[in-house]
């Protein structure tokens, strides 16, 4: 950890005026329509301050009190994923001449540095995520380019919500790697860390004074708290052969009557990649686009194979999209796919709950 | 690899109708160097782009030594395969492969090699058949079984007949319904795989059709004596990006795309007939 490292409070819109001077555009939470999004930021003042969210199966508030942080809320619907997995985006151009010949060109995607302030320990461990589904191999190249302009601020979390449960994940709250700074947010300021050159760059342009042990030991103290304060859990990190073996489980059939199969749970989870591709015509009509846009396995057209739909009820697009989740993701990526976010949890216009279902199916202990 | 994510042009060069509803289009790519690059193995599929319309995994049908053309044999029966289906020689369309993984052609060389299709099940393992018929010393005995659902749909019938009368080969076919001059079974397939008289532990078994066919004659010849790791399947599922990102070809764990479409049923056997998977 470099020294010094904190930042008082009424100094934080030093760290705006440093990203813009290291060339970035900042996104940051700020409070839309009742919810925290991830938007375009500019000052201190655009931040969620005095916020806190309540979150339970199907319900998402905001309420004001009379704090004075800026991060004393768990998290939105959406924090990386749209910002490296574009929810639609042109891959590629048809051409076609006159004499019928065809060219084609890739899309060139356009990046810009954007430094993302604000970013969750879950959300951390879903872009690692999303990072080898697209850029292992073959690396897709828009995402590839806009995650190398990403400048990362992590801010361990301290406010979970109760759907929240990335302690039994293991993935928060505390952000451990794949940042390029974190903070703390203490009620005087924040404690700042670097794990980047580029982070360095930017602490040079703070206005920072010496951390005291007591702060260190306060910050860690909260984050201790925040795991502690979670009741919702995975009945294990690898329900890999449970689920395989229990393809025809009642409990199937049973959320299936609950499950509206409306993909919001898809849409919001930050580790979801399915996406469609389809073509587009343009105006000019020599030309056709080829469209990749977010797809959700509760979708019909998802499983649909030369006039049939492998899918066809809820049951099977419910199960598919756990046994996935929790299941597939182990042989395809050596772990779960699920952070313990509880988006889709809180999103779930019936409240689905993703640890119940779970457990109800392994036949351990859940919530 | 012709391209991963963009597709190249090629050019039909020949249109062959094989049925009323099924056509081969022998395809050459436009540009020359990516042409004689163009290599692949049988069991391995290309994304075919109809302009404006959309693509399709169809499967590479002919021989990987013929470098003069590629094949591919498309029923129509959707949005892209209706109109792929009706393109003419000289109509313009994008490729993009080979993809997947093919036949285990390596493995059962020195073997006997038992082919079981089903309906245009057997188009993409008739390059198979030809890989190994045109190879023959390299194989031992080789059984040849296809069934379809009424004898009209029978394709390439000429083709079976000339198998048949090559040596140490042997043809099944059988027709669910048989029309008039079908001199060969009425019934399933797995009815006749008593005629093959395989010798279990030195079979290779390859087969594709719908996944009740599958089912029934993987049951067979598991009852026959034959390991798992001897039987391969190919699989079929909805593919949008054949490079396993778009997450549509998920079975089970598997991104048919990438590990598949041919698996061994020890891979795969357990997934066989769960509805909705």
């Amino acid at each position: 950890m470099s020294s010094p490292a904190y930042l008082p409070r009424e100094s934080f819109g030093a760290l705006f005026d440093a990203l813009r001077a290291e060339g970035y555009r900042c996104i940051g939470p700020t409070v839309r329509e009742g919810a925290i999004v991830y938007e375009p930021i500019e000052a201190v003042d655009e931040l969620p301050r005095a916020v806190r969210d309540e979150q339970a199966p199907g319900r998402y508030r905001l309420t004001h009190d009379g704090h004075t942080r800026y991060f004393a809320w768990a998290n939105g619907p959406q924090a990386l994923k749209p910002r490296v997995f574009a929810p639609r985006e042109v891959l590629w151009r048809a051409r076609r001449g006159t004499d019928g010949a065809l060219g084609f060109e890739a899309a060139a995607p356009e990046a810009e540095p954007l430094a993302v302030l604000g970013v969750r320990a879950c959300d951390l461990a879903a872009l690692a995520l999303q990072d080898r589904h697209f850029l292992d191999g073959v690396a897709d190249p828009a995402y590839a380019a806009r995650r190398g302009q990403l400048f990362l601020i992590a801010v361990h979390c301290t406010h979970p919500a109760e759907t929240c449960f990335c302690a039994s994940t293991g993935d928060g709250p505390r952000a451990e790697t794949g940042f390029d700074m974190a903070l703390s947010e203490l009620d005087e300021g924040f404690l700042v860390e670097a794990a980047s050159a580029r982070a360095e760059a930017v602490m040079q342009r703070l206005p920072l004074t010496d951390a005291s042990d007591e702060q260190h030991r306060r910050a860690a103290d909260e984050v201790d708290a925040a795991a502690r304060a979670q009741h919702r859990a995975l009945p294990s990190r690898d329900l890999r052969g449970v689920l395989f073996d229990n393809l025809e489980h009642p409990r199937w059939q049973e959320v299936a009557a609950r499950c509206l199969s409306c993909g919001n749970c898809t849409s919001v989870c930050p580790t979801c990649f399915c996406n469609n591709q389809q073509e587009q015509g343009t105006l000019e009509l020599a030309a056709s686009e080829h469209v990749r846009e977010w797809d959700s396995c509760f979708s019909a057209q998802h499983s649909y194979i030369h006039g049939i739909v492998i899918r066809t009820d809820t049951r099977a697009r419910y199960r598919q999209w756990l046994t996935h989740k929790l299941g597939g993701w182990h042989d395809q990526f050596g772990r779960s796919g699920c952070v313990g976010c509880g988006r889709c949890i809180t999103w779930c216009p019936v409240g689905i709950d993703i640890t119940e279902e779970a457990a109800a199916i392994a036949g351990g202990e859940g919530r | 690899m012709i391209g991963t994510r963009v597709p190249a042009e090629a050019e039909v060069v020949e249109r062959v109708q094989e049925s009323p509803d099924i056509v081969t289009l022998r395809l050459r790519l436009c540009d020359p160097a990516l042409h004689q690059g163009f290599e692949f193995a049988p069991g391995q599929f290309n994304m075919l782009y109809l302009y404006g319309v959309g693509e399709v995994p169809i499967s590479i049908v002919s021989d990987p030594t013929d470098s003069h053309l590629f094949d591919h044999t498309i029923r129509a029966v959707g949005r892209v395969t209706r109109p792929l289906s009706a393109l003419h020689a000289g109509a313009r369309l994008g490729v993009r492969g080979p993809f997947g993984r093919g036949w285990p052609l390596e493995a059962a060389r020195g073997r006997d090699v038992l082919i079981a299709t089903g309906g245009i099940g057997c188009a993409p393992v008739v390059s198979v058949i030809h890989y190994v018929m045109r190879r023959r010393e390299q194989f031992g005995r080789v059984v040849i079984m296809q069934g379809v659902k009424h004898s009209s749909d029978m394709i390439w019938r000429s083709q079976y007949e000339a198998w048949a009368r090559e040596p140490d080969t042997q043809v099944l076919l059988a027709a669910d319904e048989a029309g008039p001059a079908w001199p060969w079974s009425v019934g399933q397939i797995t009815a006749l795989l008593g005629e093959a008289h395989l010798v279990a532990e030195r079979t290779t078994a390859m087969m594709c059709g719908p996944e009740g066919m599958m089912i029934a004659v993987l049951k067979e010849l598991r009852g026959r004596g034959m390991a798992d790791e001897d039987i391969w399947l190919t699989m079929e599922r909805s593919m949008k990006c054949a490079i396993g990102e778009c997450g549509h070809c998920q079975l089970g764990p598997h991104f048919l795309c990438r590990q598949g479409p041919v698996f061994d049923a020890a891979e795969i056997g357990h997934l066989l007939g769960v509805r909705g998977l």
